[in-house]
């Protein structure tokens, strides 16, 4: 059973359609890239899966139970934790009162305390900084505190959006080395990229989104030769 | 044209510069002047100075009670919930028919174990009844309209408000209604300081009231600050998707929000009945505004600054109608007075941050 499977949703902002029927399953242990121009809607897919927002039709399914009936909060409780577009980091909440929130929905001290460590060791500038202010951070600690936190949800599927945006080219090539760290250790992930070529290159498979519908899906492999790819959203001729 | 208007524009804004460095000589001359000429007269010995600042400390310590659910909730919903003063009203009721009960069954007055007794299950029942009611007005009159613009729930506080004092008025009547307090602790009796050769008396109801306003600040602090619910809280005050996102259940904790806030406001309910003897269906009005005003001064939405906010609106009240020579009756407008000049001179209040774009 796939972890998560989508099944032509449409979603709207009042009047505006902005998917128009998207379908895509992600398997345990993959990772799986959406890509797509500005206002393709591959953060209101994101924000559809986490039931942020409603779709008004079709499902989502998560190893099979349908999500629709759960409300946000609940999906994290399912396995399901977000970065969010723009990081989103509690700006009045220090570092580790952040990391707090994320593991909101466990009980366990121990197994908090053993992510924490995970955390911090995949992030060692997060625990420099943990008494800071996150509202002080840089922009890449901020990613790192984002990214952190969603962590720190241990979830079985993360959804990732566009974790590289605004970043030096040294820190984006290390955020994707660690989300494939993240998923080597059990993680299942679902990245929404601008930056395609990165995103393909440690993606097993790749869906292509443009204007609510999803225009290809193929192996990772694949899309990085695809033509239409290569012109649209590599910047390739 | 367009420059005539452009010119006009730029006229009124440097008025508008020139108008509150000119209030603010005009009030601080006034202020001096007024200081000046009765402290010259010594018309008032140093045992009347402490004795009005106890009295301030004491009514502003309530402030700050009340003061922290205004803050607390505009921190969370960025809306005034007007009819929080009523809250503390009915808290106030509902202690009230607790103490006549007590005393209706002969229990009150027995023995010092009963007469604590009572007092403590006063508190326990007002701040229930407050708690009830506070989280019944977020359920009937704000979450329905938690997506509409910011001005409807307000007018939906206001009309909650009207509707609360009604009601009271009904069930209670107009008639003011004195606490009955265990023998013990009796308005008048209290502990007697010397000041400069004269007897100044401490209430044994006003210790109370301060030293239980303390607790609950300091508690709520605790809350706020270092446990979980009180970060979640924090949380969804910044972000609501986003704490929704952390599995934070935000309606929970904006529940849990006017819980806290109706529980201190029927504390302060309470103490009020306690320490000031009489209550009626409008008691809540007066103090509710002031708490108000208390929380815009220490910076809304800021929990220290409600605290201090409340405080020093408390012995302001209580010392500046002597200080300035007015008569007392005016501390009300001097209440106001201080919010008018907090608006225009620091808008944020004294411990409050400058609102970021998103917020305001
Ligand atoms: N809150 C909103 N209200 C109205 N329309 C919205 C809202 N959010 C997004 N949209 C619209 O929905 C469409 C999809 O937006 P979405 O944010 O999903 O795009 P995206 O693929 O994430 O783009 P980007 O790469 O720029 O982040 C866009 O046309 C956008 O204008
Ligand atoms: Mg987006």
């Amino acid at each position: 059973m796939a972890m998560l499977e989508v099944e032509n949703i449409h979603s709207y902002y009042g009047n505006i359609h902005a998917l128009k029927g998207i379908s895509l399953t992600v398997e345990e242990g993959e990772i799986v890239t959406l890509i797509g121009g500005n206002g393709a809607g591959k953060t209101t897919t994101l924000r559809s899966i986490t039931g942020i927002l409603k779709p008004r039709q079709g499902h989502v399914r998560l190893e099979g139970e349908e999500l629709a009936p759960y409300k946000p909060h609940q999906i994290v409780y399912k396995g399901v934790a977000m970065v969010p577009e723009g990081r989103r980091i509690f700006a009045r909440l220090s570092v580790s009162e952040n990391l707090d929130m994320g593991a909101y929905s466990r009980n366990s001290k121990s197994e908090i305390k053993a992510d924490l460590e995970r955390v911090f060791e995949l992030f060692p500038r997060l625990k420099e900084r943990r008494n800071q202010v996150g509202g002080t951070l840089s922009g890449g600690e901020q990613q790192m505190l984002a990214t952190g936190r969603a962590l720190m949800a241990h979830p079985r599927l993360l959804l990732m959006d566009e974790p590289s945006m605004g970043l030096a080219p040294v820190l984006v090539e290390s955020i994707f080395e660690k989300i494939t760290e993240i998923n080597k250790e059990g993680t299942t992930i679902l990245l929404v990229e601008q930056n395609a070529l990165m995103a393909l290159s440690i993606a097993n498979r790749g869906y292509v989104l443009q204007t609510g519908e999803i225009i290809l899906h193929d192996t990772a492999e694949a899309l990085r030769t695809n033509e239409v790819v290569r012109k649209a959203y590599l910047g390739i001729t | 044209m367009a420059t005539a208007v452009q010119t006009r524009a730029k006229r009124t804004f440097r008025i508008g510069r020139l108008i509150r460095p000119a209030i603010g000589v005009v009030v601080a001359v006034f202020v001096l002047w007024r200081l000046y000429t009765v402290l010259a007269s010594q018309s008032f010995g140093p045992d009347t100075w402490v004795r009005f600042a106890i009295s301030g400390l004491v009514l502003g310590s309530v402030y700050a009670v009340i003061a922290l659910g205004y803050t607390l909730i505009y921190g969370i919903l960025f809306m005034i919930n007007f009819a929080h003063g009523d809250v503390m009203m009915l808290g106030a009721f509902a202690g009230y028919f607790t103490l006549e009960a007590f005393n209706g069954a002969g229990f009150l007055n027995k023995n010092l174990p009963s007469a604590i007794i009572s007092v403590v299950v006063a508190f326990i029942v007002g701040m229930s009844v407050s708690l009830v009611i506070s989280i019944a007005l977020e359920r009937i009159a704000y979450r329905p309209l938690r997506t509409a613009p910011r001005l409807v729930p307000l007018i939906s506080a206001i009309g909650a408000s009207l509707f609360l004092e009604n009601v009271a008025q009904l069930t209670f009547g107009v008639a003011r209604h004195t606490y009955t307090n265990p023998e013990v602790i009796k308005r008048n009796i209290g502990w007697t300081l010397m000041v400069g050769g004269k007897e100044v008396l401490v209430a044994y109801t006003g210790v109370l009231t301060f030293v239980l306003s303390l607790l609950l600040m300091i508690g709520l602090y605790i809350l706020v600050q270092r446990t979980k619910m009180g970060k979640a809280m924090r949380a969804v005050a910044e972000d609501k998707d986003t704490a929704a996102l952390m599995g934070i259940d935000v309606d929970g904790v904006i529940a849990n929000t006017f819980a806290i806030s109706g529980a201190l406001a029927g504390a302060a309910g309470v103490m009020w009945g306690l320490h000031m003897g009489v209550i009626y269906h409008y008691v809540g009005f007066i103090p509710g505004i002031k708490a108000f005003t208390a929380a815009v001064l220490g910076g809304i939405g800021n929990v220290p600054g409600a605290m201090l906010g409340g405080l020093v609106l408390g012995i302001v009240e209580a010392v500046a109608p002597a200080a300035l020579g007015m008569p007392f009756q005016l501390k009300d407008v001097l209440a106001f007075s201080i919010l008018v000049l907090v608006l225009i001179f620091r808008p944020t209040g004294i411990l409050g941050e400058v609102l970021s774009g998103k917020k305001a």
